[in-house]
């Protein structure tokens, strides 16, 4: 299973599930719902956080985080 | 339609939904800032008339993305809206929602109409919905979720009329629900709020369906132009440095002139007041005590305010999220976090307003840490210290470009930087969560800021600064100056007396004679025996009794130093520094016959007023935010532990 923070630069996915118990809740009240679309935008120069497209906004997330997020 | 009591109106929505500017249209300079019960979080509120006369009390609730709440802002937000008993439960609920992200801001919407709120939803910043080319069907939007829908651009002020017009007319409460809390709100489990959260996107899904013409929203346009610049790996750091530097500049040399009006001003008024009021007790308090101690905060009022709105302009207009998204990973490493880099950055004007801005940190190890080293950093009030130290001990000689004077300066507020990040990486190892620190930070679109809020803000910040730190600085002055003024009655005449006789047998002048007497009352007066008693303790950093005085009255505001050392050393004029540190450069030391103020006795106290924590507003600002003596005191033992030992090798080696 890949996960966001596998992703490329203009690559979207969709989102599978989320893998981190403790950051679930958050992530979902921020738009990033199971079924819907993710597109990665680009990291930030030391390869953390990245930030991302989804639900039609820009968010940033810790490398860590984006692993917690797999897509198909 | 007329109440007796004004309608209570809440103002939610997500943050950056443009909340803040709609209430500062619907209110003005009208906004109180008070605190609620309890907890740090403000609580704005402002009363105003509606069209028809009604009268309405509007409440800003903290922005949050869902009402169960992860930081304490976020509380404020659950206990409001869902405690039924709650004083500030609201008549209506206005939610801003940003129009250009309507998907994730519904969200917050559904759950405050199931709440049984009436509701009204605004679409904020439609004008860049138009500019995007696209349309959202309003009306049908406000058939489907049943409440009034009211497209609004705060910038321009469209749609609040409408907006105060429908508030007036009375809204009725919800109907339908999107999602039936069935007793789950109080006590629902992770479980059945991620049910909840995906149930409720999946009917947002249908109620956008068909709404919203031309949904295709891609990260594109001049935000990813600029996002490109702001987040390079060269330019986006080089940019961020170019702009401290200029944050720099602004608080150092833009407010030196009106801070010298503010210090001349006050300057004036004492010598104006102590001419014409009748000699006394009441007139010394008034013109050495109070006068003296408003003008030590108030002239840090044109840094505060400036510094406030460079951060209000860089949060404003969406940079701010890109400093963090930047420093996030380096911050990280010495345990603080990228949302601790503005804290810091604050902290160069003052720790106290610097300290109140990390309440943007969710993680509450984060937060501690950063509040903890953040006074570390070089602030404002030591910049009068330094100044002073500097130009007797250290050399005025250049090469170059570079002045060794100006590097030492330099070196200083590196060595704060330095200090705070080395203490924040020792505190980590110390300091023990189990929480876990997270960044999840929407990355807001690029936008011009509003001047109107930047002025709002400004001047509302300013104003709790001046009245928190001002309250403290007023009554420590006032302390100090009874301290100073009174001592053991005996003594003192005894003192006074031989001071006079002094003068008489070396001929002195009126003048003279005045700064004899004071001098000697200084020394017998209770800060006097205070010094003494202190003196053994801070010989081995090199200073006598007379900088302890100067080192105990520095607790009120750091800047106080000079006032002090000049009241100590009898100088008529505490303004004009040259006669300060000219009188100070002929002191001498009587154990060695030279100089008292030589470079091993400058560097210590120059290191001395870098890492001390002599700053009673900063402890209170701690105090609050921590709620509760155990970190202040942690911080206060920690900081004096790094002054002492430093400013005792400092002195121990170079003498």
């Amino acid at each position: 299973m890949v996960n966001v923070a596998e992703m490329k630069s203009g690559e979207t996915r969709k989102i599978v599930e989320i893998l981190d118990e403790e950051l679930t809740l958050k992530l979902l009240e921020m738009g990033c719902i199971p079924g819907n679309k993710i597109t990665f935008n680009y990291r930030a120069p030391l390869g953390d956080p990245v930030c991302v497209s989804v639900s039609g906004y820009e968010l940033a997330l810790r490398h860590s985080e984006a692993k917690a997020i797999s897509v198909d | 339609m007329t109440r007796s009591t004004p309608i209570k109106v809440a103002l939610a929505g997500n943050p950056n939904s443009g909340k803040s500017s709609v209430f500062n249209k619907l209110t003005g300079l009208n906004q109180k800032v008070g605190n609620y019960p309890g907890v740090t979080v403000d609580k704005k509120v402002a009363k105003l008339k509606l069209p028809g006369g009604t009268k309405a009390e509007v409440l800003d609730l903290p922005g949050t993305y869902s009402i169960y709440p992860k930081s304490e802002e976020e509380q404020v937000v659950w206990d409001v809206l869902t405690q039924p008993e709650n004083p500030d439960k609201p008549d209506v609920v206005v939610v801003v929602a940003d129009a250009t992200n309507l998907k994730r801001n519904l969200l917050l919407f559904t759950q405050i109409v199931d709440l049984g709120h009436p509701t009204v939803l605004l679409l904020n910043m439609i004008d860049v919905v138009a500019r995007r080319n696209r349309v959202i069907e309003a009306e049908v939007l406000a058939k489907r979720l049943g409440v009034p829908v009211i497209r609004t651009n705060a910038r321009d002020g469209t749609g609040i009329k409408e907006l105060l017009t429908s508030i007036e007319e009375g809204i009725e409460p919800p109907v339908d629900h999107f999602f039936s809390y069935n007793g789950s709100l109080n006590n629902g489990t992770e479980g059945s709020r991620r049910r909840e959260i995906l149930d409720r996107y999946s009917k947002i899904d249908k109620l956008l369906d068909g709404v919203i013409h031309d949904p295709e929203e891609v990260y594109s346009g001049y935000t990813k132009k600029l996002d490109k610049l702001f987040t390079h790996k060269i330019w986006g750091y080089l940019l961020f440095v170019g702009i401290l530097l200029v944050v720099f500049q602004a608080i150092f040399k833009w407010a030196e002139a009106p801070m010298e009006w503010i210090d001349t001003g006050f300057g004036l008024l004492a010598n104006y007041l102590s001419s014409t009021l009748p000699p006394g007790i009441l007139t010394d308090l008034l013109t050495g005590g109070i006068i003296p101690g408003l003008a030590g905060i108030m002239i840090f009022i044109p840094q505060i305010a400036i510094l406030f709105a460079v951060i209000s302009l860089l949060e404003e207009s969406g940079y701010m999220s890109r400093v963090v998204f930047l420093m996030d990973k380096l911050m990280r490493k010495v345990g603080l976090n990228g949302r601790s880099v503005v804290p810091l950055v604050s902290g160069i004007a003052c720790a106290v307003p610097a300290i109140m801005a990390t309440r943007s940190i969710a993680s509450k190890k984060d937060r501690l840490i950063t509040i903890l080293v953040t006074p570390l950093m070089s602030c404002s009030a030591r910049l009068p210290v330094y100044a002073i130290l500097i130009a007797m001990v250290i050399p005025d000689q250049s090469w170059g470009f570079f002045n060794l004077q100006g590097l030492t300066l330099f070196g200083l507020y590196f060595l704060g930087f330095f200090a705070a990040i080395t203490a924040a990486w020792v505190i980590k190892i110390f300091v023990k969560s189990s929480e876990k620190s997270y960044l999840v930070m929407e990355m807001p679109s690029y936008k011009v800021p509003r001047w109107r809020n930047m002025g709002l803000t400004v001047y509302e910040k300013t104003k709790t600064f001046v009245f928190e730190a001002g309250k403290i600085i007023m009554a420590i002055s006032i302390v100090l100056w009874i301290a100073a003024t009174y001592g053991p009655a005996e003594k003192m005449e005894q003192a006074v007396i031989q001071a006079e006789e002094m003068a008489i047998e070396n001929n002195y002048g009126p003048e003279e004679v005045e700064n004899a007497v004071a001098a000697a009352r200084l020394e017998n007066s209770f800060a006097g025996h205070f010094g003494k008693f202190i003196e053994p303790t801070i010989e081995p950093l090199g200073y006598d009794w007379k900088i302890g005085i100067a080192l105990i009255s520095s607790f009120a505001a750091r800047e106080v130093f000079v006032g002090t050392i000049a009241t100590i050393y009898s100088v008529g004029n505490t303004d004009d520094e040259l006669t300060v540190k000219n009188r100070l450069e002929k002191e001498i030391n009587p154990k060695t016959g030279q100089p008292r103020f030589n470079l091993a006795v400058g560097i210590s106290l120059l290191l001395f007023y870098a890492f001390a924590m002599q700053c009673m507003s900063t402890l209170a600002v701690v105090y609050r935010e921590t709620k509760g003596w155990k970190w202040p005191v942690i911080q206060f033992v920690f900081m004096f532990v790094l002054a002492y030992m430093s400013s005792f090798a400092a002195y121990q080696l170079l003498s």
